[in-house]
């Protein structure tokens, strides 16, 4: 009752004793324990998930007591796996347990913030002018528009309201569309399955009013071209479950302990199991010590370790001996029965395209696309065959779009492996070596960059005269040095000559000793053959982060293929890098790109966007002559990176936004005006040249974007890779460049892009950027919004790595002024439509897009690549160029058309990946669900879309992963193209429909759905390629088949047509090493930036829990051996820097860390401890500020079955990890704390 | 004057008290979780084991001297043949010793507290203010000695045992008996009073807890139990429960 009165009771004091004495029971009070019980007491739990950059999509409990979310624990309420398999919980790290010290954190952002120097301009101009009119005010006036500008990341921001935020963001984008056109409005937000309906709130905002939705996966460099290279799949992997089915992995690159800690433990378990494991990286990573063998590679060098791999693996598997099940499944599976027509070249030949049905008499009785299908010899009649699956054969006519071995006229085929046996003669074939020559310390061998080596040809009659013919499986063994007795330059005769690819040559530049080499590929290749294809490769960003990823992945993809483990369980290809699989994608997309009301949506690829808009191809150091093959066939294969790019957008191979020189608004307007049918004339202005592309002067301030969104995203504190070029160039704030442009340095300019002595500064009008937490891109923009935490918010996410859908629960209201990102754009809608009408009513708009992959446009230009702006070709839209549509947007009503469900999916269908469905009734589903509009207005009787639990339904209803009824229709729609019974897979689940309150309850299992290449039943894992092999549905690329040979002009032109090794690129960075000494010895080290352990992407660098547990701030981290030589102790500050900008941190020594290489992990946020640079007088960087873009002209290649544009799915990515940099210890701890001195920033 | 006097050494002592113990007492009452010592030895522990010792022995040596030379009846002393001048060169030496001694340790404390900025800005007022009237209150302290070595034969000292014993005996003229005391005098005392005034405010609390009851602990092992006990039986016995236990042992 009273603590004093019961300290008061001496006397009365209740003892005994017990246990000899040893113990003493008392009566004293234990009311104090109720402090701990309360401590643990809650009100409710909620199931939510972290929306971050994590494939985790981890179940959580939120704890919620008085109204506050107070902790978090691991759900364990996973539906149970088929017996024998370990179940999938408890999946959650420290990273996700920590996650809820955000809601509450001093970090958060609880207000509407903006730029004060703005909001005075604003306020004082809208005192007297509408909106618009006041946004022009400030835009229109330099002196303004710099006053605010300039100031961009050094603080100054206010509180402002909703309604006044709102409308302003609104008239920014009113002006911007009325003035420069609405592909000047850019929207960057990331991997949509981790949050899909705050992702599709600003997508769909902007994609009503003409906006540009820009990509991320290929910007973040977690896209593998590779994969859509072989596959025509942007990446389909094996969920972790199918790990513990594996009896080999090799765990290339891939850390998974550290950055998929929720799966890892399948590992441990198939590790119990019984698996044989290989770990393959430079560093002495956490995965290594589950290894049996740990292959220390050096870094960048992976894919010399695969060709030898691979040389082995066909010397001993498929030359010596042959293994049946791996020569059926090549015979089947890939493109290696497939013939490659030979011509000329020096003395000797060079592999050309593969040859197709269209060059022979009569196209070989193929009527349809004879271009577009691939030819091989019948082993039983020695004959020319068309097989099926080709595509070819997948649009245009229905049936035989599979791989059935059967040819086009549906004979039965064996398709013969190889000519030897069948050749007329031996031809010397010229295959690219380009290990002679390296930069950086990377090692090189002494052979020709050409190497000639024989191989089985025959001679082919066709209508254009005489063609000598290979086939890929040949040139295939002799570019990997496997001799089937026909000899050549420099073919190893044996495992120890130093030749390529052997494995004593792989030592030589791998330092992997070569007895290592061949035991893990024998291994690799015998479980493979016992098991009829379980061997696994779980790859990671360390292979894809490089500027020749494609190689490294190839020579992985095609050691997997050669062993047939492609579409196994417990086989195959695992990527995981930085992609959640949007599993509902069908559902979800119409909501997000708005297709229910306007087709084809803006859609741009962020790296070539940033790499132009940014300004880094001014500082390009890189020229083609550097990367171009020696065996390249005759062409202008000069020119800069920015050309090369400019050429794809122009022959509609890359998206372009903007799009045109000319307000896409006023290209319509002057046709109506000149009596012609806008698309007409917009292509006749294009051809005259009257209408200027965009793509060809960058800097031209027409062709700025204008604003920008981020949400879901921290670009300027993570993926932004040329950081400081983008406060420079795109923002206009301080900077760090240390290096000056081709203007400046003389370097060879751009032949066809416009160059401007003058380099912009500033490009951007308005930044607007959606967070919880003050992030470093928020203390960059303009406006920060204060979003709802993935604890406040209803929404779904996806992963890969498991097959269930999860959602994200609103434990409690969102917090202070925030609001859920859906809420947030729904406003924004909601105050344009009221704005707009001051400059716009209902416009039609000029939108191009590149020609789209899995669409009947993807056979566009079968043969050479010709430029109908220098007159080579005709020009004809969605062809030889961008396709043009003309759209309606009616601007006044884009809050009507936002929150409901519009007319065109009754009208024109869903679909995905190249099928289509009608899907009338779950719009109708959805009416009676949501609820139908009853405003009057255009949108009066449509299915409501107005709280983020409507667009989850939305999502869950069209999509076949959570709607059997549709998975049904979907497969049907498949059956039509394969000419095969599919809808097995899915009809026993025909009658389930997932909902909302479905997932609150426990998560859910997707339904089987021929959009993904695996399935989901009770007898195997999800893995990739599955249908493939066991449907027998084709791959989406040239042959149907995975397309080991890459026959594209661009590619043979490149060197890349078959997999080689190719040595990290020379970026020149390094040369202002003891430019600006400060006494400490300086060093240069390749710089690498993994996945950290205490954060994963975007977010958690800044949590004081997990900083607690690190070192507190930015660290990098240093071999014993060069931090002994840069005079470097634990825990010193050091900085890290070269010609794009500098960075300071703490170091990190550690013998963890391999000789030569330093780590900074990716994305610490440069808010947090973070003191000046020495170099550059300004606060350290992130690590972004050492790296610039750099772009590959083979991933620009579009128009081409496989190789044609998908948003996400194809395109340049921002590779890094060639980077070097200067490290060395820092003298003077500057913290910049004082006052900032305005007057710098006077006008 | 006298009124002036008779509220600040007549009224006064009485609000202190009654603040004191009943701020205690409330405050022990109601939150447990405060009655600490907020120590800061976590955040640094630079002069803070120097410091803290030269104080804490040098208060308790000084409140030990004050307690016993105050609020023992000068019978007992007269009784012992303790002369009044005898305790008062007594009282300035030891007194004086011991002050010299806080006074060192309270400025070291001070200093820390105040420009160490992880320590200043973890302190709360009351941390930084009552340090500081700790050490004035030091200071006035051994200001009195000087003013004490002007008259060696106890007779001013006098007037301060019979005032503070009249308050304890609830003697209306306590406060005469220190109405013509040196104002050095008046000001220690005053401020001395405040002390007990801010006491339960503060971290002083601490000097009311002591684990007092190791000293008359049995076990090793101490459980609370849910059960009703008997009043401790002399000697303990054995119960049903606890078997195997002999009488002899338990003491």
């Amino acid at each position: 009752m009273s603590h004093t009165l019961d300290r008061l009771a001496f006397f009365t004091r209740k003892t005994q004793l017990f246990s000899d004495g040893h113990g003493v029971l008392t009566n004293d009070d234990r009311s104090w324990e109720e402090a701990y019980r309360n401590r643990w007491r809650h009100d409710k739990i909620v199931r939510s998930t972290h929306g971050v950059n994590c494939t985790g999509s981890c179940s959580w409990k939120i704890y919620v007591k008085g109204g506050i979310v107070t902790w978090e624990t691991q759900q364990t309420d996973y539906p149970r796996t088929r017996p024998e398999l370990p179940n999938h919980e408890p999946r959650g790290c420290a990273r996700g347990a920590s996650y809820s010290w955000y809601l509450y954190s001093a970090n958060r952002v609880k207000y509407p913030l903006i730029r004060s120097r703005l909001v005075r301009q604003w306020r004082k101009a809208r005192a007297t002018l509408s909106p618009v009119a006041a946004w022009a005010s400030i835009q229109n006036d330099p002196a303004k528009r710099d006053d605010y500008v300039a100031m961009r990341g050094s603080g100054g921001f206010i509180r402002a309201t909703w309604d006044e935020v709102t409308e302003i963001i609104a008239a920014a984008n009113a002006y911007t569309i009325k003035t420069w056109g609405p592909d000047r409005i850019f929207g960057f937000s990331p991997i949509p399955a981790m949050s899909m309906v705050s992702y599709a709130a600003g997508a769909r905002y902007l994609q009503l009013i003409g906006g540009v939705c820009g990509s991320f996966y290929d910007w973040y460099c977690d896209l593998p071209p590779a994969s859509p290279q072989t596959w025509g799949e942007q990446t389909d992997v094996a969920e972790s479950a199918d790990w513990f089915n594996s009896s080999f992995l090799i765990l290339w690159g891939s850390n998974v302990p550290q950055t998929r800690t929720p799966d890892a433990h399948f590992y441990t378990e198939a590790r119990y199991r019984g698996a044989k494991s290989v770990v393959i990286c430079p560093d002495y990573s956490e995965a290594s010590k589950f290894s049996d063998l740990w292959l220390a590679v050096k870094q960048g060098t992976d894919a010399a370790l695969g060709m030898a791999f691979g040389h082995v693996i066909l010397k001993e598997f498929h030359v010596d001996r042959q293994v049946p099940y791996f020569r059926d499944y090549l015979r089947k599976y890939s493109d290696l029965p497939m013939l490659v027509r030979l011509v000329p070249q020096d003395g000797a030949y060079v592999p050309e395209r593969l040859l197709r049905a269209a060059e022979f008499d009569k196209a070989l009785g193929e009527t349809n696309n004879p271009d577009w299908k691939t030819v091989a010899i019948d082993e039983k009649t020695g004959k020319v065959v068309v097989p099926n699956g080709s595509i070819g054969f997948r649009w245009g006519e229905d049936g035989k779009w599979n791989l059935e071995e059967k040819s086009g006229r549906g004979r039965d085929t064996v398709l013969r492996l190889g000519l030897k046996g069948a050749h007329d003669e031996i031809a010397a074939v010229r295959f690219p070596y380009f290990g002679g020559a390296a930069t950086n310390g990377f090692a090189v061998t002494d052979h020709p960059e050409v190497l000639v080596r024989n191989v089985p040809v025959k001679r082919m009659k066709l209508p254009e005269g005489e063609v000598l013919v290979a086939c890929v499986y040949d040139l295939f063994l002799a570019n990997y040095g496997v001799d089937q007795g026909f000899g050549g330059d420099h073919m190893p005769a044996s495992y120890d000559e130093v030749e390529p690819y052997s494995p004593a040559w792989a030592e030589a530049i791998t330092t992997v000793p070569k007895d290592q080499i061949i035991a893990v590929a024998r291994g690799f290749a015998g479980n493979a053959e016992k098991t009829n294809g379980k061997s696994m490769v779980i790859i990671g960003a360390a292979m894809n982060h490089w500027f020749h990823m494609d190689m490294n992945y190839r020579a992985a993809i095609n050691m997997l293929v050669m062993c047939g483990c492609v579409g196994q369980s417990g086989g195959g290809w695992s990527h995981y890098v930085g992609q959640e699989k949007l599993r509902p994608q069908t559902g979800w997309a119409p909501l997000a790109f708005a297709t229910d009301w306007i087709r084809p949506p803006r859609q741009q690829n962020s790296t070539s966007f940033f790499y132009a808009h940014s300004d880094q191809w001014r500082y390009e150091t890189v020229e083609m002559s550097e990367i171009l093959s020696p065996t390249a066939p005759e062409g202008v294969w000069d020119g800069a990176m920015i050309d090369f790019n400019a050429k794809a957008e122009r022959l509609g191979w890359l998206p372009s936004a903007p799009a045109l020189r000319t307000n896409p608004l006023e290209v319509v307007k002057a046709a109506d005006a000149a009596g012609v049918d806008a698309r007409d004339y917009t292509l006749q202005q294009l051809k005259s040249g009257d209408l200027k592309l965009s793509c060809m002067d960058p800097d031209d301030p027409a062709n700025w974007p204008r604003n920008m969104f981020i949400w879901r995203s921290n670009l300027l504190g993570s993926s932004g890779k040329g950081h400081e070029y983008f406060l420079k160039h795109l923002l206009g704030a301080q900077n760090g460049v240390q290096g000056k442009d081709l203007g400046e340095t003389g370097g060879q300019k751009p032949k066809e892009v416009a160059w401007r002595d003058e380099a912009p500064e500033g490009k951007l009008d308005l930044l607007v950027t959606l967070d919880f937490r003050m992030s470093t891109t928020a203390v960059y923009s303009d406006i920060v919004l204060p979003t709802a935490t993935w604890y406040e918010k209803n929404d779904l996410n996806t992963s890969d790595m498991h097959p269930f859908i999860h959602p994200l629960g609103a434990a409690v209201d969102p917090a202070w002024e925030s609001k859920s990102d859906w809420e947030i754009f729904k406003a924004i809608a909601k105050t344009f439509s009221a704005v707009a009408p001051e400059v716009l009513g209902v416009e039609r708009d000029v939108v191009l897009t590149p020609i789209q992959h899995d669409s009947a446009a993807e056979l566009a230009q079968p043969f050479d690549v010709r430029d109908w702006s220098k007159g080579e070709c005709e020009a004809v839209p969605g062809k030889t160029m961008p396709q043009i549509t003309i759209v309606e947007r009616d601007y006044p009503n884009t809050y009507k058309r936002f929150t409901a469900l519009g007319p065109l999916l009754s009208k024109a269908g869903n679909g995905g990946k190249g099928l289509n469905w009608k899907t009338d009734h779950e719009v109708d589903l959805l009416r009676a669900l949501n609820g139908e509009v009853l405003d009057e207005g255009q949108t009066l009787g449509m299915p409501r879309i107005d709280t983020d639990i409507d667009a989850c339904e939305t999502i869950l209803m069209l999509a076949p992963e959570t709607n059997g009824e549709v998975a049904v229709r979907a497969w049907g729609a498949l059956e039509k193209q394969t000419g095969r019974e599919h809808v097995h897979l899915a009809s026993p689940k025909e009658d389930e429909k997932i909902r909302f309150r479905d997932l609150v309850a426990q998560p859910r299992k997707i339904i089987s759905s021929p959009t993904w290449s695996g399935i989901e039943s009770e007898h195997v894992c999800y893995t990739a390629g599955y249908t493939n092999v066991h449907e027998l549905i084709p791959w989406r690329t040239l042959t149907g088949r995975q397309q080991l040979y890459q026959d594209h002009l661009w590619m043979r032109a490149f060197g890349e047509a078959l997999c080689v090794y190719r040595p990290p690129i020379d970026l020149k960075t390094t040369h202002v090493r003891c430019h600006k000494p400060n006494g400490q010895t300086e060093i240069v080290l390749n710089f690498i930036t993994p996945h950290q352990k205490w954060g994963i992407h975007s977010t958690y660098s800044d949590n004081l829990m997990m900083l607690t547990l690190n070192r507190g701030g930015p660290v990098v981290w240093l071999s014993e051996t060069d931090a002994a030589r840069a005079g470097i102790v634990d825990n010193d500050w050091i900085e890290v820097f070269n010609v794009n900008g500098a960075l300071t941190a703490r170091a990190v020594v550690s013998q963890r860390i391999r000789e030569g290489t330093t780590f900074m992990y990716h994305a610490q946020e440069k808010i947090v401890n973070t003191p000046g640079s020495q170099i550059t007088g300004k606060r350290g960087g992130i690590h972004n500020s050492v790296t610039r873009t750099v772009l590959k002209p083979t991933h620009m290649i579009g128009g081409y079955a496989q190789l044609a544009y998908g948003f996400n799915y194809y395109g340049t990515v921002g590779s890094n990890r060639d980077e070097f940099v200067v490290v060395r210890k820092m003298t003077k701890v500057d913290w910049l704390e004082e006052t900032l001195n305005v007057k710098d920033f006077a006008q | 004057m006298m009124l002036l006097n008779q509220i600040l050494f007549g009224v006064y002592p009485y609000i202190a008290l009654v603040v004191l113990a009943l701020g205690s007492v409330i405050r022990f009452d109601r939150e447990q979780y405060t009655w600490r010592t907020g120590s800061s030895q976590l955040l640094r522990r630079r002069q803070l084991v120097t410091g803290s010792i030269l104080f804490h022995l040098g208060i308790l040596v000084i409140f030990g001297g004050h307690f016993v030379g105050l609020l023992t009846p000068i019978w007992v002393f007269e009784a012992m043949g303790v002369s009044h001048g005898a305790k008062q060169v007594l009282a300035m030496t030891a007194g004086g010793v011991a002050g010299v001694m806080c006074m060192a340790g309270a400025l070291l404390l001070l200093h820390r507290r105040l420009f160490d900025p992880r320590i200043r800005a973890t302190s709360s007022f009351g941390d930084t203010a009552i340090l500081i009237i700790l050490t004035l209150q030091l200071a006035l302290g051994l200001a009195t000695i000087p003013v004490s070595a002007q008259h060696l034969d106890g007779h001013e000292m006098v007037k301060f045992m019979n005032w503070a014993q009249g308050i304890f005996t609830f003697n209306p003229d306590a406060a005469g008996f220190v109405a013509d005391v040196h104002p050095i005098f008046k000001a220690h005392l005053a401020l001395g009073m405040t002390i007990l005034l801010v006491f339960p405010f503060t971290r002083l609390v601490h000097m009311l807890s002591a684990p007092i009851w190791y000293l008359n602990r049995r076990g090793w092992q101490l459980v609370r139990t849910r059960r009703s006990l008997p009043l401790p039986p002399h000697p303990v016995l054995p119960t049903t429960i606890i078997q195997a236990r002999r009488p002899e042992a338990a003491e």
